[in-house]
């Protein structure tokens, strides 16, 4: 299994990233998966954060097999 | 509480009318008494400057994960007996519908707020991207307004 992270948006572009697969670590946060993915790049202000495609705070546990996505304000409608 | 992803142009009207035929299938005629309908289509200009066309990106699975649970907290505050949204995503040229919200009820009041509500929710929370096409080149709207 793995974790699968997933880019939007203005995001997707700006890192140049679109989905990546991460081995799982133990005591995974959203916020240490953004750092995994990205080597390190600064989580901007405002990113949401999605887990299993429902929106979590940066803090929330991540496990094998979860979905991560990081995306900017949503402009929709 | 159908929720539909377009990916090519589509006529709103078309699609209210056909849903309204299945509604009076499934629910007897004569159990609504309102229906409210919101489009949302896109202009050619936003704040400042000229919006030639438009991408318009999603999130698949979580968008209409997303929607249906806004539709789900609409039915448990108001007594409505149905929703329809569709939501465009793609290309998309100005005069294009965007997005409809159909609501039906017994009663006008219910109809009104609860689409008002699931709008709201839709903008604030539903996991759609624009990007606008303008003279300057292309730019990610930043915020809803």
């Amino acid at each position: 299994m793995s974790i699968t992270v997933k880019f939007f948006a203005s995001l997707r572009e700006e890192l140049n990233l679109d989905e990546v697969q991460l081995d799982p670590q133990p005591e995974m946060t959203a916020l240490s998966v953004w750092q995994q993915a990205t080597s390190k790049v600064n989580l901007p202000d405002k990113t949401l954060i999605a887990v299993n495609q429902e929106y979590a705070g940066d803090d929330v546990a991540v496990r094998d097999g979860d979905e991560v996505a990081f995306f900017p304000p949503v402009t929709g409608g | 509480m159908p929720v539909k992803i377009e990916s090519a142009a589509y006529n709103p009207f078309d699609f209210v009318q056909d849903y309204q035929q299945q509604l009076e299938k499934r629910v007897g005629q004569g159990q609504y008494g309102a229906a409210t309908i919101f489009i949302g289509s896109m202009r050619d200009f936003n704040e400042d400057h000229r919006v030639s066309n438009m991408t318009l990106e999603h999130y698949p699975g979580m968008t209409e994960a997303s929607l249906e649970s806004i539709c789900e907290e609409a039915k448990q505050q108001w007594p409505i007996l149905d929703v329809l949204i569709v939501h465009r995503v793609g290309e998309i040229t100005p005069n294009d519908t965007i997005v409809l919200v159909a609501v039906w009820s017994a009663h006008r009041a219910a109809a009104y707020d609860a689409n008002r509500f699931i709008m709201e929710a839709l903008k604030s929370r539903a996991p759609f991207w624009k990007k606008e096409l303008t003279p300057n080149g292309g730019k990610w709207v930043e915020h809803n307004t």
